[in-house]
This record gives structure tokens, C-alpha cells and sequence, in this order.
């Protein structure tokens, strides 16, 4: 168990048709959520590269959060179901280097779903807090 | 294949060693600008320059100075390489804020600017039209959110909010630093709108925009123009009969100039974007010609004159859905005399192709029993979506036995019922034996007001009125009645709504607050039980009346769902189209060129309606008048150099927008930038990092990301 006093540095990747604009909406719902995640905005989670997410594990990050819109709903009709193809092999490949895959996630929350974004990153938080800091930044200590 | 070897290429690397990764990026950062530059040819050429970066700092009052500590924020903030000036101030977005940004661009020479204040989705528009007016080229703007995604969500965490706060602005920085400038293309706007869905609310926007000179196609899946409204019999509050009112606009509607109706036909495809949308329309195969379409095939005098010789001998007798199935039609019929265009439609799902229609048509030679669904091209700058809505199932809630219970009616049936042109002439009946009911219960928030899950958790917002309204024509229509208004509050908000709501009690209609908990049918005499509880009295009630109206929820039209995805335009989560922001831009969508009216967006009465479709017509022909729009200049870029040619790319892109070409003796991709819309596709899977996304381009990002993890320890 981590110490509680231990911050955890999680990145989050964002669309901004949907994600972000449903992080948006849950502030102006002053919903509230543990200030644990950090967000970076890319027009659509078509653009990630695989590598952004793993150059976050590599920079120390304990925790990285892809979030784009639901199926069929991308803006940009099907970016989503590409980015989530990549995703998917970046959870494999954390597994076969023996990182524990919690640490990612990609979920879907649209643009009306400010309270679904809080229980989000609540969960994230409480995930990557649960798990400790990440093995990566030992390693390379 | 190509993905696979990147995954084998990393593992490889990552077994090697992890911190070697960092350096490999940061190569790519540092040559990738380069190379852009080149192909962008950055007029200024300011990309070796040391970035001079300036950061704002807004209180927005104490929205967010309330949550967090500015002034340990922009000590922090100066600590941050490539800063040159930081402030803060009390509302940036004011002019005095935005003069402070103007001037310190000039006086401390700045390269980039970062506000950290609100979403970028509510002001970066105003923020780099500051950064504009300073000098710099607009897209040397950044935003750092720390409103809407820290200050209004850890409200009570200080440390944490001020923590993130600088997080969030060194992230900032270290985008502003790598910002090139960009220019926005202009692309001219097709002269043309279409409006989807003629109730009145797609009336009214196709009238606006056809009196404002604009040509504008009005498409609707019915057969005639007129949706909802022109089911209704009286409108609150000023008891206009409703057919009155809107039939002058439905001709109106037929006769104008630059309206091409298209009725019983559907959007099936959209490309394109905001001036260019390139629309394809199912015309369904209606099986009978028009006037004009019979001269245009030579056939003299010919064409469907709407005489209506036809429906006799049909021998097919199907429920007419316009009278909510009290009434029989045929399966070549008109749904109510007052269709527009008055043109017979043939059910091609009913008709046996008996051919009787056809003898009866004789020499106007109207009728076709072949006829195909038909594909129609349509070029447009502007669409707007007025798709209205449907009456929510309200058999799913059993307890109130509608389906099950004869004389348990909708609103929507008594509409028809109550109205002249109705199945009954007027006659307000029970079904169950045709007699004239004497106490009639009103069930307002049927489904509406709904936590359970089978119905809908909004308020309708206009069952209150109309059933304040059928109670009124109950009283004019049969002496002695009286009716029951079962309620949970009686919401009479609008302009002599109030007045109306007094008027009605005066007429005698008793009102009882209480939710129905369920209905009884005594099998003798069908009369029905209505259980509740008057919790005004604080005591249990069975109410025996004759009929039992249910002023059903409302929902989105069934097809609403397939229609909003093919012009891109989100929902809320009820199924209701998304404004971009229910205030600033209440008819505007998160896809430019797309403007939402009437109660696709939300539940509305007929005024509300009304104006949000005049305001969607004023928004949608703004882009038309002025002729031309600015896009994003976020599209995709090839780095020649690095490309191999794959074609990955190619396959990706889901606008068909790339292709691979010759140059230099190499095959490389190219980018036909009219087409990019700027998602990324191509620029997120690229093996060899060749594709450069404007704006979001791989060094800007990689920054973002090392300035969070790396950054701060730094």
C-alpha cells in the first residue's frame, strides 16, 4: 500500500469533441473529483500514438488515461475505433514487460457526461493510488 | 504488418533500456519543426528563436482565485523556462484584461502566449484574437484550463488545485514554446441550406432563410410538411386553433420560390463540411407523380391533381398513423385533408399492386407501381436539423394500463379526438362504448419527472399546459363535465401562461397533487379507478372517471440517432441533440455549418420553438452571407523526407483525403488539405513519424508530456 501522503502523477489524453468537453461539463456541474490527473488535449484520440502513452510510462508517469468518445460517435467518424486498436496493444505489450496494465485505461465519455468524467478519475485515482508508485521510476533510479 | 514490427522495434528497445527513450524523442523534437518549417515555409521564419513565452493568470473573480493560490501560482510560473512575463488579472476575457495581453506582447517581445483561465472551448477564439491584435500570428496561443477542469472540480482541495494549476500552466508553456504560425484557409460557402424535418419549427427556419433570398432545400420523412403541430387542435395559451395558424404557413411553405420541398424523403449520406456539404437524399418511392413531374415526362395534363379517385377502390384498410391509428386509410392515401404538397402516397409496405388505383387514375397517368427509391445530390453551405419528436411508449408504464384499459387515452389521441377534423368530427368519446364522457382525469408527468427508469428523469415542459388547456375544451365542449388535473406541479412559466392556469381553476377543473400510483378498470362498466395519494390533504384517493388522459413524456423522433451521426453532431445523454453551449450558442453544434431548432434539442412548446428556429435560420445564413468561412488550419502534413511511402496512411484517413504520389523519383503521401478535417488518424499511426498534425503535431505533444513528468522535477 502506497503512502497516503504520495501524490501520483497520471496523464490523461483527451478528445476534445467529447472527453474534454465532458470534463468541461462536470465543472460547470462543480462536480467534484481528486485533482490526481493531468490533461493533454488532441482533437481526436485517433491522434495518439501508441508511443505517447508509453513515453509517458517511460517519463515516470504511475498512471495514463486515454478518453475519447463512444463508438460511433467520433467527430471524426471512426478515430476512436483506431486509437482503441492501438490501446489495446499498448495494454499487451505493458503486460509482457510486466507493468501492471491498470495503469491504462481508455474509456468513452461523451460530451454530456460530466458526472460519468468524475467517476472516472475518482476510480483512476483510487486505482493507480492503490497500485503505488510505478515500478518504472525505480528502475531507472 | 507495419504495426506489428513498430510493437516488436519497442519491446526490443524498452528490454534494453527505459530511460533511453527519452533522448530517441527528443531527437524527433528537435528536427521535426525543422523540417515542418520547410514545408510550411513560416513566413517570419521564427522557429530558431528562443521562445519568449508570456502566461496570464485569471481570477475569473473567485471562480478560480476562490479554489486556489494565485499568487504562489505565478511565483511558480516564473521559474518555468521560456517564460519571459507573467500577470494575472482580475478578468482576463475583459477588454482592460485583454489590453494587458495586447501590450505586454509588444513590450516584452513576445513569441507565444498562454491564459490560464477558463476551457479553451469557451474562450480560446477570444484569446487569440488578442494575440492576434499584439501582433503574433493567432495560433501562438495556448490555454491552460484551470476553471472548468481544476478550480470548479477541487473546490475545496487548495493544495491540490494550486499544484495542478501549475502543472496544467507548465504544460502550456511547453506547447506555446513550439507553436508555429498557422493560417486559416477560406473556403467559399455554397449559396444553398437545407433545413431536415418540416414540423414548425423546419417550416419556420425554411421560410427565414428563403425570405433572407436563401436557396433551401426542406427535407421531411413524412408526407406532408406540417409534423406535430398540424396534429394538434387548440395552442395554449391563447386558444388559436392550431390549423389556423400553421396551414397559412404550410402554403406558404408550397409556394415559396426558394424552398424545394422534398417530402417522404431522408437524408442517406453527408460529406463535406461547412460550406461544402455535399448531401445525397432518399427519395422514397412515393408510387405516384406530381403535376409538374408528369409534364417533365411528356405526359399532357397528367400528374396527381389530388382528387383522390384512387383511394376508393383500394381495397388494402390500414390504421392512419396521423390520427394515431382511430381512423382507417387506404394503402394509397392522403393522412389528412390538409397534406402539403397535396400529393397521394402509396404504402408500397401495404399495397398488393391489385392495380385498381391505376384504372381509377385513368388518363392522368399518375400512379406508378414500379416506382424505385430515388438518390438525390444536394449541395449545401448550411444545415439545420429540426427533427422533432416522438410521444414516449407510455404502455411501459403498465400500472397506468394504457393499452390495456380502453378508455386510458394519450394526449396526442385526445388532440385528435377533440379535434374538428379528427376521427370523431370533434366529439370527444370513451372507445370503449362511444359515449360522452362525464369526468375525465388529466395524468400530467407521465413519464416525465421519471426516476425509475422506465420513464424520462426531464420535464416535458409543455403536458402542464396543454392538459390546462384540454381541461378548458372539455368545459366548452360538454356541460357538466369535470375534470381532474392529477399533478406534481403545475409549471405554467411562459408569457400568460400563469393567467391561463387561474382561468382554468375558475372554469372548475379541480387539481389534485399527487403521482397517480396506479389505474384500475371496473370490466362492468370500463370506467376506471385512478389511485393517488392528495398529499395536499395528506389522505388516499380512488377516483372514478369515465376516461383517463395521460399527457405522455416526450422523446426524441425514432430516427433522430442515425440522422445526428451523419452530420456529426452529439446528444445528451436522453437522446436530445447537443447545443454547442446552452447559452452562448444554443442553436450552433460542435460541427460548424450544423444549427439545431425546435425540440430535436430538447423539449419546447410552440413560441420556444418557433424562436429557436428563426435563431438557427439567423445563424445558419450568416456563413452564407458573408460568402466565405475560415477552417481550422489543423490539417495533416507530409514530411517527405521521412515518408516510405507505405500508403498505411492511405487506408486510415476517413476522409479520403490522402494519397500516395510521385515526387522526386519517390513514392510519398500527399495531403489534399480541402478534404483533412484534422482528427489525426493518419498522424497517430504514421510508423515513421512523417506525418506532421498542424497544431497537435508529435514534438508539440511529446513536449506536453515531458513537461508534466519531467518538467517539474526539474
Amino acid at each position: 500500500m502506497a503512502d497516503p501522503e504520495w501524490k501520483p502523477k497520471i496523464l490523461g489524453l483527451v478528445c476534445n469533441w467529447c472527453s474534454y468537453a465532458g470534463a468541461d461539463l462536470a465543472g460547470g456541474g462543480r462536480i467534484q473529483y481528486p485533482p490526481d490527473v493531468r490533461i493533454v488535449r488532441v482533437m481526436c484520440t485517433g491522434r495518439l500514438d501508441q508511443l505517447f502513452v508509453l513515453k509517458a510510462f517511460a517519463d515516470g508517469a504511475d498512471g495514463v488515461l486515454v478518453s475519447g468518445c463512444h463508438f460511433g460517435d467520433c467527430h471524426y467518424l471512426e478515430g476512436n475505433y483506431k486509437a482503441a486498436k492501438r490501446m489495446f496493444m499498448v495494454k499487451r505489450l505493458m503486460k509482457s514487460i510486466g507493468l501492471d496494465d491498470r495503469r491504462f485505461r481508455m474509456t468513452f465519455v461523451s460530451a454530456s457526461e460530466g458526472a460519468k468524467w468524475g467517476a472516472v478519475i475518482t476510480d483512476v485515482a483510487k486505482t493507480i493510488k492503490e497500485l503505488g508508485p510505478s515500478p518504472i521510476k525505480e528502475f531507472g533510479k | 504488418m507495419a504495426e506489428k514490427k513498430k510493437t516488436t522495434k519497442k519491446t526490443e528497445t524498452k528490454k534494453q533500456d527505459v530511460k533511453k527513450e527519452a533522448p530517441v524523442k527528443q531527437e524527433v523534437r528537435k528536427e521535426a519543426p525543422a523540417a515542418a518549417a520547410k514545408t510550411v515555409a513560416a513566413p517570419g521564419a521564427t522557429a530558431k528563436q528562443q521562445p519568449r513565452i508570456g502566461v496570464f493568470i485569471c481570477h475569473c473573480g473567485t471562480n478560480i482565485a476562490g479554489s486556489m493560490d494565485i499568487p504562489d501560482v505565478q511565483e511558480y510560473t516564473k521559474t518555468i523556462s521560456n517564460v519571459a512575463y507573467v500577470d494575472n488579472y482580475k478578468y482576463v476575457c475583459s477588454m482592460p484584461g485583454q489590453s494587458v495581453i495586447i501590450k505586454a506582447i509588444e513590450d516584452h517581445k513576445l513569441t507565444g502566449v498562454v491564459v490560464a483561465a477558463c476551457s479553451p472551448r469557451l474562450h480560446e477564439p477570444t484569446f487569440r484574437r488578442a494575440t492576434k491584435e499584439g501582433g503574433l500570428n493567432p495560433f501562438r496561443f495556448e490555454m491552460a484550463n484551470i476553471r472548468e477542469q481544476n478550480s470548479w472540480v477541487h473546490m475545496h482541495d487548495r493544495e491540490g488545485s494550486t499544484a495542478k494549476a501549475k502543472d496544467a500552466i507548465r504544460i502550456a508553456v511547453a506547447k506555446a514554446s513550439l507553436l508555429q504560425d498557422l493560417f486559416p484557409k477560406t473556403v467559399p460557402v455554397e449559396k444553398a441550406a437545407m433545413v431536415v424535418g418540416a414540423g414548425v419549427a423546419g417550416m419556420q427556419a425554411a421560410l427565414d432563410l428563403a425570405a433572407a433570398g436563401i436557396k433551401t432545400y426542406l427535407i421531411e420523412s413524412d408526407m406532408s410538411i406540417g409534423g406535430r403541430m398540424s396534429q394538434l387542435d387548440k395552442t395554449f395559451p391563447t386558444l388559436d386553433c392550431s390549423q389556423c395558424i400553421l396551414t397559412p404557413k404550410m402554403v406558404d411553405v408550397g409556394r415559396s420560390e426558394n424552398i424545394q420541398l422534398m417530402t417522404w424523403s431522408e437524408v442517406d449520406a453527408v460529406e463535406g463540411f461547412i460550406g461544402n456539404f455535399d448531401v445525397t437524399v432518399r427519395k422514397k418511392a412515393r408510387g405516384v407523380i406530381s403535376m409538374e413531374e408528369a409534364e417533365a415526362k411528356g405526359i399532357k395534363g397528367g400528374g396527381c391533381n389530388g382528387c383522390g379517385d384512387c383511394e376508393a377502390p383500394c381495397p388494402v384498410v390500414k390504421p392512419n398513423e396521423f390520427e394515431v391509428g382511430m381512423k382507417p386509410r387506404k394503402a394509397i392515401y392522403i393522412n389528412h385533408p390538409q397534406v402539403v404538397p397535396l400529393l397521394y402516397t402509396i404504402d408500397f409496405n401495404s399495397c398488393i399492386k391489385c392495380g385498381l388505383c391505376v384504372t381509377a387514375c385513368g388518363e392522368k397517368k399518375a400512379i406508378d407501381l414500379e416506382a424505385k427509391d430515388e438518390f438525390v445530390k444536394v449541395k449545401v453551405g448550411t444545415v439545420i436539423l429540426a427533427t422533432g419528436y416522438d410521444i414516449f411508449p407510455i404502455e411501459k408504464k403498465t400500472e397506468w394500463g394504457y393499452k390495456r384499459f380502453e378508455n386510458v387515452i394519450t394526449s396526442l389521441e385526445f388532440e385528435r379526438l377533440i379535434c374538428a377534423s379528427g376521427p370523431t368530427g370533434g366529439h370527444l368519446i370513451r372507445p370503449s362504448d362511444g359515449e360522452t364522457p362525464k369526468r375525465v382525469a388529466f395524468v400530467l408527468c407521465a413519464g416525465s419527472r421519471d426516476n425509475t427508469g422506465i420513464g424520462k428523469p426531464y420535464c416535458s415542459r409543455f403536458c402542464c399546459m396543454y392538459s390546462l388547456k384540454h381541461a378548458h375544451q372539455i368545459y366548452e365542449k360538454i356541460p357538466g363535465v369535470q375534470s381532474y388535473l392529477l399533478y406534481m406541479d403545475i409549471r405554467s412559466f411562459g408569457k400568460m401562461y400563469e393567467e391561463f392556469y387561474y382561468r382554468i381553476q375558475d372554469e372548475g377543473a379541480k387539481f389534485i397533487r399527487g403521482r397517480v400510483a396506479n389505474i384500475l378498470e371496473d370490466e362492468k362498466t370500463k370506467n376506471l379507478h385512478v389511485y393517488t395519494d392528495d398529499t395536499l390533504l395528506d389522505r388516499p384517493i380512488d377516483l372514478e372517471v369515465d376516461l383517463v388522459v395521460l399527457a405522455a413524456a416526450v422523446e426524441p423522433k425514432a430516427d433522430t440517432n442515425r440522422t445526428r451521426k451523419l452530420f456529426g453532431v452529439s446528444c445528451s445523454m436522453d437522446g436530445w441533440l447537443l447545443e454547442a453551449h446552452p447559452k452562448l450558442n444554443p442553436c450552433g453544434t460542435t460541427t460548424a455549418g450544423v444549427f439545431l431548432a425546435g425540440v430535436c434539442q430538447g423539449p419546447k412548446d410552440i413560441p420556444d420553438t418557433v424562436a429557436s428556429a428563426e435563431g438557427a435560420a439567423s445563424a445558419a445564413s450568416i456563413p452564407i452571407h458573408k460568402g466565405e468561412v475560415e477552417l481550422e488550419p489543423y490539417f495533416a502534413m507530409c514530411i517527405d523526407e521521412k515518408c516510405a511511402g507505405c500508403g498505411m496512411c492511405v487506408n486510415l484517413c476517413p476522409y479520403s483525403a490522402l494519397a500516395l504520389v510521385e515526387k522526386d523519383g519517390r513514392t510519398v503521401m500527399e495531403v489534399t488539405e480541402a478534404k483533412c478535417k484534422g482528427c489525426g488518424t493518419c498522424g497517430g499511426f504514421c510508423p515513421g513519424g512523417a506525418i506532421w498534425m498542424n497544431h497537435f503535431a508529435t514534438p508539440q505533444v511529446v513536449a506536453q508530456i515531458d513537461a508534466f513528468l519531467l518538467g517539474g522535477e526539474q
